[in-house]
């Protein structure tokens, strides 16, 4: 069958589109290892798919697409290598000695050189912004442009940024490898927060009308993906995935049709994505197994228990409330201590909750983060203490960044000023 | 191999004559423990406090190190490590943090080739 040329055409970019989605970090990891060169790699990456809309609507998409980018991308990196005579002049890519292989052509043995890339991005020695938008940018392939955007910047502030990063790597000398086992529990960990913070990016934008950017939401799942095909015996990247998996379950409830916060109770229960829900709890399940619980595994395990009750009122506390204790002792964060007194209020009674909150208060930590002051009004609330809660609100209001939160809050604080003011005039 | 500046900080005045004895007995081992890491030492100096130092900005003469701070320049080395990683290995080990103090690594720059 020959394909006459708009099939062709349409045939190829759908290919690139999928390969773009699919194999942009291998092809870009692979040639990196090859070139030496980050900045080199990423040109010639972009440049093969540009390449391989022409050459594919031409001659018809290869069978294997991520080898021939791969191949293409590398021929054309040693080209721009030899003919701006920067192989020695510049500072290489450190990788370690005799993997580098600059013949390597053969297209059917392509390392898979993702973790390489994946650690080298989310190198300590990065600044966590640095680490999040040299991830998005290398591993993702997310343009500048649309980086820049999730994280509210300009466009050239963001190019500097990834600029600026790619530059330490190579001037600092941060080698292209996986840490040895020695460091990898602690980089592990880095990565992991990476993905995590790109996750609740998506999850609440910090600031703007939606609550959610499902592109950055689906980036952050990519990614947890992908780190679990490459380390599929690291629990911790197993409960990474599942708490991603298993609070994106109840993301189409969180807000109703005016864009207004919906909290756990009231959220319709049927509209959560089952099917997460039932993968989360299988990786959680698979990550229990080892033995070796960390804080991403109990905060999905504490996710699945809401996602498996019939109501906020069924729910597990006495359960949720024992993980948190667990989740405490391996990671003492105030924010966790501040969540697992919401757990205590549904154990204990509010007034049980108020008191652990006097102590987060008094340690000082948590100052200037909206949930605690929005936590405590619910609690007074709750207490039928509305003159203290409205002061609560109004503290949570002058903290809250993000539209669909102030409008939950300053309806609340309505109510606490004016108990008729929530209720439908028929009501 | 590349080489780092690992520059010491410790809180001001850092005179190298009121150090702790167990900073003092952990510098003994210090450099054997540099090499067993990979890495080199190449040049390394210790400063007076900086009480004796004087900041010169144009034609404006000030006493003081040139930024004020709780912590100050304490001294210096040039490591000679493979990478970054090992870089960072040897520096997590200077005794310094035993007197409340820190390092910072820094790369030395090369000029371009020509």
């Amino acid at each position: 069958m020959s394909l006459g040329d708009n099939g062709g055409t349409a045939a190829a970019e759908r290919a690139v589109t999928e390969a773009h989605r699919r194999e942009w970090a291998f092809v870009l990891a692979a040639t990196a290892r090859v070139v030496g060169d980050l900045d080199v790699a990423e040109e010639c990456v972009q440049d093969a798919y540009l390449a391989a809309l022409e050459t594919w609507a031409r001659e018809g998409v290869p069978r294997r697409p991520g080898a021939w980018l791969t191949t293409t991308a590398k021929r054309r990196a040693l080209d721009v290598l030899r003919r701006e005579r920067i192989l020695r002049a510049k500072m290489p890519l450190l990788v370690e000695p005799g993997e580098v292989e600059m013949d390597e052509f053969d297209g059917e043995s392509i390392p898979d050189d993702r973790l390489r890339l994946i650690f080298t991005c989310c190198h300590p020695a990065l600044a966590r912004e640095a680490q999040v938008a040299l991830t998005l940018r290398l591993v993702c392939g997310v343009s500048t442009a649309d980086i820049a955007r999730v994280f509210l910047v300009s466009e050239p502030t963001m190019a500097a940024r990834v600029t600026r990063a790619k530059k330490k790597i190579s001037v600092a000398r941060i080698p292209y490898r996986v840490p040895d086992a020695a460091e990898l529990p602690e980089r592990l960990d880095t990565v992991l927060s990476v993905v995590h913070l790109l996750y609740t990016t998506g999850h609440t934008a910090s600031s703007g009308t939606d609550l959610v950017r499902a592109d950055v939401i689906d980036h952050a799942l990519n990614l947890a993906r992908m780190i679990l095909a490459l380390m599929p015996d690291e629990p911790e990247v197993r409960g990474l995935l599942a708490l991603v998996l298993l609070t994106d379950a109840r993301r189409a409830t969180r807000t109703d049709a005016q864009g207004r916060l919906l909290l756990l109770e009231e959220q319709d229960r049927s509209g959560w994505d089952r099917a997460a829900i039932e993968e989360g709890g299988r990786l959680l399940a698979g990550a229990f197994r080892t033995g070796r619980v960390g804080r991403y595994t109990l905060q999905a395990a504490i996710a699945c228990l809401h996602a498996v009750a019939v109501s906020y009122a069924a729910t597990d506390w006495h359960h949720i409330l024992r993980l948190y204790d667990q989740l405490l002792s391996v990671w003492p964060s105030p924010v966790v201590a501040l969540n697992r007194a919401v757990a205590v209020s549904m154990v204990a009674g509010p007034q049980a909750a108020l008191d652990e909150l006097d102590a987060l208060e008094r340690d000082g930590r948590l100052a200037g983060y909206h949930y605690l002051p929005a936590i405590r009004a619910d609690l007074l609330r709750r207490l039928d203490r509305p003159g203290e809660a409205a002061v609560a609100y109004r503290a949570a209001l002058d903290l809250a960044d993000n539209e669909a939160e102030r409008e939950f809050l300053a309806a609340r604080l309505s109510e606490a000023v004016d108990p008729g003011s929530g209720r439908s005039p028929e009501g | 191999m590349p080489q780092y500046a690992v520059v010491v900080y410790q809180p001001a005045p850092a005179d190298p004559m009121e150090i702790s004895a167990e900073y003092a007995e952990a510098l003994e081992r210090y450099p054997a423990q540099v090499e067993e890491l990979g890495g080199r030492g190449v040049a390394g100096y210790a400063l007076q406090p900086s009480t004796t130092a004087t900041a010169v900005r144009g034609d404006i003469i000030t006493d003081g190190p040139f930024v004020e701070a709780k912590e100050v320049v304490a001294g210096f080395f040039v490591l000679e490590a493979p990478d970054l990683d090992v870089a960072l290995k040897i520096a997590k080990l200077n005794p310094v943090y035993l007197d409340g103090g820190g390092v910072e690594v820094r790369p030395l720059f090369v000029p371009p080739a020509e």
